[in-house]
């Protein structure tokens, strides 16, 4: 067993974040999406939902200081769109993950503890349920049923269980047989008490990091789904404004502004999501990043560190 | 024996995983609200007798499945029907006669059609990912032996970044600006109406239509490929007989050659085998974009027309491709990695 370094508290989180220039880039990507979501009425100088009187000089027309990245097919303000876009973005990733954390977590979570032919059953329903390519799935679900914003979460929810699911049965099974846990086993402590006072606790970091990635996933399918056509009609999403210029005549108009806003918006949110998801995983799980063709001296110091701490650790 | 018996084993349940989906991909298309009947055949003008002539035509006029009284308590499906003569047992007969129905759309066989757009997928898509595997791996070779100077942080953010651009976006970009800048074709396989004098004037044609989403398709699965070949190569370099060998006296490019590339190549192998399973979702979006006539675009094609047949039967090649590809990533291994076969 390699040795880890748990990191329980926010500031220790921090701490170890902060050695990362990456993922503290990512959080803070990831925290101006948060902001420009929640202040999307402040900060949008248009309402995308209210209806505008357009004439055919409003459609497409190029950036100006009236819009700042042009119009769109509709004579729309794409700054706006763009800026409540992200509202959409954020609610599917955050619910669709959710549901996948719940379904997948419940899954690992049984699986490990529970063990034997139950631990079986599961994982290898886990496995058929990985084989199938998600992506025409989710669209053929969501063509054969509405395509509304709820059943897009629902969809992306119930199809993106397995890795997490694989995740925290992997590491309940290594929680399982530490010593506080047989202690509490051997004292006396009973399945529920064992899995929500030791098992879930030690494993709900990890699922954390694991949401991040979730999230980034699930953002990236909806634009995915958007962009198809099997957005919901009611809510302008990034990929449905993407969807819309490319369909409704933005290429051979030249409106770049309505092509390139939308992809840069997918592109910000995923790759911050992504950045902090690696570093977080990096803190909890960490990697090798020293080896043996690299400057000798920082793979020795490397090695004492690590060391030191774990010392550290075993005193404590 | 035992490796015998490991392959026994993964070939069994990849046969289940392409049941459940050959069952999944059945009922799919028919317990959910999207009623294909209604769904092909909802033209108002239509009469009743033509409406009729079409079901008998694709089918729809047959139970969906038999009750089996006696098994099933909750008397799902329609009870006193021949199960010969439902619509699930049809389906399952005919696949196995390797028929997937007739499109709505078209009216032809649904095979047929894909057969038509098999090759085009394999034509853009192979070389891309030739390339991707070449480019993906020989940068993550060389990020991980320069670990964390300049060229490894450029080349992972780089993959980062490509990891987390849209597919479709990238294409629009690439064709946005490849044909109003370099002349090049804006979308499908060949010049619409143009006659060639020779063969070769032809292929350079299907070239040129082909560059942008070649690029396109190579910059998105090269990121991937980068990523994992680091973290592969960093890892042997990490081991005690890469120490071994630098103490010896050998050279940078004799270990890099000799020992991280082989040991490296074991997991790449599973995972470029895993995503050739992948190839045909991730060229949904491509082929839509590029408008090249493919599989993807059939996919995108029967989603807008609600082509259920045809849809089904890509859902069921998608799906079953993957499968297969997840079994010979899966054997691979265990050829390439004997201490795979005791597990």
């Amino acid at each position: 067993m390699s040795e880890q370094t748990q990191t329980t508290s926010l500031r220790g989180l921090w701490a170890s974040l902060k050695r990362n220039p990456m993922a503290v880039a990512g959080l803070f990507m990831v925290l101006f999406t948060v902001l420009l979501a929640l202040f999307a009425p402040l900060l949008a100088p248009y309402n995308p939902k209210e209806s505008v009187r357009v004439t055919v000089d409003d459609i497409y027309a190029a950036p100006s200081s009236a819009h700042w990245l042009g119009t769109d097919d509709a004579g729309k303000d794409v700054f706006s769109n763009l800026i409540y876009g992200t509202r959409v973005s954020l609610t599917v990733g955050f619910f669709a993950a959710f549901i996948s954390l719940a379904i997948g977590g419940t899954i690992g979570l049984v699986a490990g503890f529970v063990g034997g032919r139950v631990e079986n059953l599961l994982m290898r329903f886990t496995d058929v349920i990985l084989v199938i390519p998600d992506l025409p799935l989710i669209m053929v679900l969501v063509a054969l049923t509405k395509p509304s914003l709820v059943n897009i979460i629902i969809v992306i929810g119930i199809l993106g269980w397995t890795g997490t699911a694989r995740l925290v049965r992997s590491q309940t099974l290594s929680v399982k047989e530490r010593k506080f846990v047989l202690r509490a086993r051997s004292i006396g402590a009973g399945n529920f008490y064992l899995i929500r006072r030791h098992i879930f606790p030690s494993v709900f970091p990890l699922m954390m990091v694991n949401t991040v990635l979730v999230i980034s996933l699930a953002i990236l399918e909806e634009s995915s789904l958007a962009f198809i056509g099997l957005g919901d009609p009611t809510t302008l999403s990034w990929g449905q404004m993407l969807n819309f210029a490319f369909t409704r005549g933005g290429m051979s108009s030249g409106a770049w502004w309505a092509l390139i806003s939308p992809g840069f918006a997918i592109v910000w949110v995923v790759l911050g999501l992504t950045l902090l998801g690696q570093g977080l995983e990096q803190v909890f799980n960490p990697r090798l990043e020293w080896h043996h063709l690299s400057k000798a001296k920082r793979m020795v110091r490397r090695i004492i560190t690590r060391s030191v701490e774990s010392d550290k650790e075993e005193a404590s | 024996m035992r490796g015998y018996r490991y392959l026994l084993n993964k070939i069994a349940w990849a046969c289940l995983t392409v049941l459940f989906v050959i069952v999944l991909n059945f009922f799919l298309f028919r317990i959910l609200p999207g009623d294909p009947a209604r769904a092909g055949i909802r033209d108002p003008r239509m009469t009743v007798q033509a409406q009729e002539a079409i079901r008998v035509r694709f089918g729809l006029d047959k139970p969906v499945i038999n009750c089996f009284e006696s098994l099933n308590p909750l008397r799902l499906g329609k009870c006193g029907v021949n199960p010969l003569d439902t619509q699930f047992f049809i389906y399952i007969r005919n696949l196995f006669r390797g028929e997937l129905g007739f499109s709505y759309h078209t009216n032809r066989p649904v095979v047929d059609m894909i057969g038509e757009r098999l090759w085009n997928t394999i034509l853009l898509t192979g070389p891309a990912q030739i390339l991707s595997i070449v480019l993906g791996m020989g940068l993550g070779l060389l990020a991980a032996w320069k670990a964390h100077t300049a060229i490894d942080y450029a080349s992972l953010i780089g993959s980062l970044v490509a990891w987390s651009v849209p597919t479709f976006w990238l294409g629009i970009l690439l064709l946005f600006w490849g044909s109003s800048k370099l002349g090049l074709p804006i979308g499908g396989k060949m010049t619409a109406g143009a006659t060639y004098a020779s063969t070769a004037e032809q292929w350079l044609d299907v070239l040129r239509h082909m560059l942008l989403p070649t690029i396109t398709f190579t910059i998105v699965y090269m990121g991937e490929y980068m990523l994992y070949m680091r973290s592969a190569v960093l890892e042997v370099l990490a081991e005690d007989y890469t120490l071994t060998a630098k103490a010896k006296g050998l050279k940078t490019s004799r270990i890099l050659r000799v020992h991280a590339l082989p040991n490296a190549l074991l997991p790449m192998v599973t995972i470029i085998a895993l995503n050739l399973g992948f190839i045909v979702s991730g060229a949904i979006f491509i082929e839509t974009v590029f408008s090249w006539p493919g599989l993807g675009l059939a996919v995108y094609e029967a989603l807008n027309r609600r082509d259920y047949p045809m849809l089904q039967g890509l859902f069921l090649l998608l799906a079953l491709s993957v499968v297969l590809a997840n079994l010979v990533a899966e054997l691979l291994y265990s050829v390439l990695d004997p201490r795979i076969k005791t597990g």
